[in-house]
């Protein structure tokens, strides 16, 4: 329990250190992956990861042919990264330029392809004499644990230059992200702007390969993102989330990792991360499942709700005949199940349902014989509702030019979202009587 | 001016000078070239050979004055931003690189959209506009640049009644104001009463002059007359065989 609380509570110099570093490419990566994200290229990171590998193996080997024992510097390991994710991408639009050939497969050739190779050449470097690939493989898999302060102040250098680059220009990269075309006609140099994304990018795997290494840079790129997208709707305020999102679940996977021995930081940031993406993706307030379908259920319930009543009104209409609707006492009046299945088009186990609620809701109960009756509110009720159907109707036929057979239907769909300000103004429109809530005539009769 | 795409030539010698304060249409049949002449005069895609000037000089020193409105399904409509952050993006090149976009701009951008009549939908998420608000919003992100020159690919295509009087409206407006529009327009019946003159194309020009001499029956023949003969023609071989 001591050991929780303390690592907790940061006191422990490593984890320190470990947090630092990982937090910082956390943002980093959740920011420039944004851009990637709207800039519908999230797989680049990918390709910039896998093809780094070969990058790392060369410069090794070409260091060590050149002074031996200094070849995992990691100065020079991390310069051969970089070149190797240009080099890849590169590829990649070499290829793309055949035109045969799209992003998404171009993409795909490249990273095995680079990936393959990088393989290999650590085979090789594992058969030399002078060691083992063991410093290597840590690139691949990350040592978030060994993090050095020299490693952590680099990183943190590099990741406030990348951050401090996406702050700057986030103006001229959204506008790329949204419309290149119009960019381009504008005089943006468009093709210097996607340059710069992809060396954000390629930084980004960079600076994450000594702390979670270079297969999972990617997930830091595209998880915090498409978490941060239900979230938010304006692309400013994704940016940040998604740099927050990052940063949270890189500690959230080191305190884990700290707490729980053997378990490799690199791996549990990404799971962190993941939690994080399923945990937006219900309960996000923007486009979150669960709001969704819980507003989708509810509309759909006080529509429900509303056909029924209007169409008891309408029943009642027809079996008063020719007297006022106004004066007649509605609620003495039963209706039959049989009438409501054929006034409209519901399913039994719908309309069931739709009585239930209604009867619960105190608008309609039950009487002796089994009939169906209309209670003072529920009267109340039914009587505006038919109203602003009505009003709705009679506008769309006078004057939107709307042919009265499609009404109805257009009606139903917009009286739901019939405001009180707006039926005024349809009234003082129709010039009705607003004093006495007269319902119009049926158009249809 | 030649376009290419590979070895098919898209567009083939077209030589045109567009009349300035006037209000022209661009027509022709579909695959006539219409949007490539658009997006080759904007250098977004290359020439195979020939010049384009603005006012006398190359694009590059007068791309300020010129509004590009593009077609609506140009851009992916689900992207998070609301439809005055659109707006501004016209203003970016004035704000300058690394600038931010402070409250004086975003006043211009609200004054643009209530140009376009949505000054109410500035905050609006644009997947939730319908499809004639969108091409307002567009026209707005041209309007915003005061340019001289406006270049609008199919600002008509699938809008409502509404809308579509509002941009004819705008694009009078600005005819009153001096600027010059050049419409690529898909509807032969409205050519006469919204424009002033017309450019007839089929992969070659065809036309081009003031609407009352240039849009007779017989160059619309030869504009979509064409490509008809020529399915009758293969119709024919077809069942001959």
């Amino acid at each position: 329990m001591t050991n929780f609380v303390r690592v907790l509570l940061l006191q422990d110099y490593n984890t320190r250190l470990v947090l630092c570093g990982t937090l910082l490419f956390g943002a980093c990566g959740g920011v420039v992956g944004a851009f990637m994200l709207l800039r519908k290229k999230s797989l680049v990171g990918d390709v910039a990861s896998h093809a780094a590998l070969p990058g790392i193996g060369l410069a090794y080997l070409i260091m060590e042919s050149i002074s031996p024992g200094s070849g995992k510097t990691p100065v020079w390991l991390l310069l051969g990264a970089g070149a190797g994710s240009a080099a890849g991408l590169y590829c990649a639009g070499l290829i793309q330029r055949t035109r045969l050939i799209k992003e998404d497969a171009a993409l795909g050739i490249v990273l095995s392809v680079f990936f393959g190779f990088g393989i290999v050449l650590l085979s090789i470097v594992q058969s030399l004499p002078t060691g083992s690939a063991a410093g290597l493989t840590e690139f691949v898999f990350g040592k978030a644990a060994a993090l050095t302060a020299g490693d952590v102040a680099s990183i943190a250098v590099a990741s406030l230059i990348v951050l401090s680059i996406c702050a700057v220009a986030f103006k001229e990269l959204s506008l790329l992200c949204f419309d290149e075309a119009y960019a381009a006609a504008l005089g943006w140099p468009t093709r210097q702007l996607d340059l710069l994304l992809t060396s954000l990018v390629v930084a980004v795997t960079v600076i994450g390969m000594p702390s979670v290494g270079l297969l999972l840079v990617v997930a830091q790129l595209v998880i915090p993102p498409t978490a941060a997208r239900f979230w938010t709707d304006r692309h400013g305020p994704l940016t940040i989330v998604s740099g927050v999102l990052g940063a949270l679940s890189s500690a959230i996977g080191v305190l884990a990792s700290a707490l729980v021995p053997r378990l490799a930081a690199g791996a549990v940031i990404v799971l962190a991360g993941t939690g994080i993406f399923i945990i937006s993706m219900l309960f996000g307030t923007r486009r979150g499942v669960v709001w969704h379908s819980l507003g989708q259920f509810s509309a759909r319930r006080r529509i429900g709700q509303l056909d029924l009543l209007r169409t008891c009104f309408e029943i009642l209409e027809q079996s008063i005949g020719d007297a006022s609707p106004v004066e007649c006492d509605l609620t003495a009046i039963p209706i039959s199940r049989h009438q409501l299945l054929d006034a409209r088009t519901w399913t039994e186990a719908r309309l069931r349902n739709v009585l239930a609620a209604a009867q619960r809701d105190g608008s309609i109960r039950l009487d002796a014989d089994g009939n169906f009756r209309l209670t003072v509110e529920g009267t109340r009720l039914a009587r505006r509702a038919t109203r602003n159907h009505r009003l709705w109707e009679l506008y769309l036929i006078h004057f939107a030019q709307t042919a009265p057979s499609r009404v109805d239907r257009e009606a139903d769909e917009f009286e739901h979202v019939l405001e009180p300000d707006l039926v005024e103004q349809l009234e003082v429109l129709l010039e009705q009587d607003r004093v006495r809530a007269r319902v119009p005539v049926n158009p249809h009769a | 001016m030649t376009v290419a795409y590979q070895r098919r030539r898209v567009l083939w010698d077209v030589d045109y000078a567009a009349p300035a304060g006037k209000l022209t249409a661009i027509v022709g049949p579909n695959g006539a070239g219409k949007s490539t002449l658009i997006k080759a005069v904007l250098q977004l895609i290359p020439t195979a050979s020939g010049d384009v000037a603005f006012f006398g000089r190359p694009y590059r020193e007068q791309s300020g004055r010129i509004g590009y409105v593009p077609q609506r399904t140009s851009v992916d409509w689900d992207f998070p931003i609301d439809a005055l952050g659109v707006v501004a993006m016209g203003l970016y090149r004035k704000i300058g690189w690394f600038r931010p976009v402070t409250r004086k701009y975003r006043q211009q951008a609200l004054a643009a959209l209530e140009r376009v009549g949505l000054a109410e939908f500035a905050s609006r998420q644009i997947s939730q506009l319908s499809g004639g608000q969108q091409q307002r919003v567009f026209l707005a992100r041209a309007l915003v640049q005061d340019a001289d020159l406006y270049l609008m690919d199919e600002p008509f295509a699938g809008v409502d009644a509404a809308t579509e009087r509002a941009i004819v409206e705008l694009l009078r407006e600005l005819r009153s104001a001096g600027k010059t529009a050049l419409v690529v327009h898909h509807d032969l019946q409205t050519v006469a009463e919204y424009f002033d003159e017309v450019l007839l194309l089929n992969n070659r020009l065809i036309a081009s002059g003031p609407v009352e001499q240039v849009f007779t029956t017989e160059n619309l023949r030869r504009t979509y007359g064409g490509k008809l003969a020529l399915l009758d023609l293969v119709g024919s071989r077809m069942s001959t065989k």
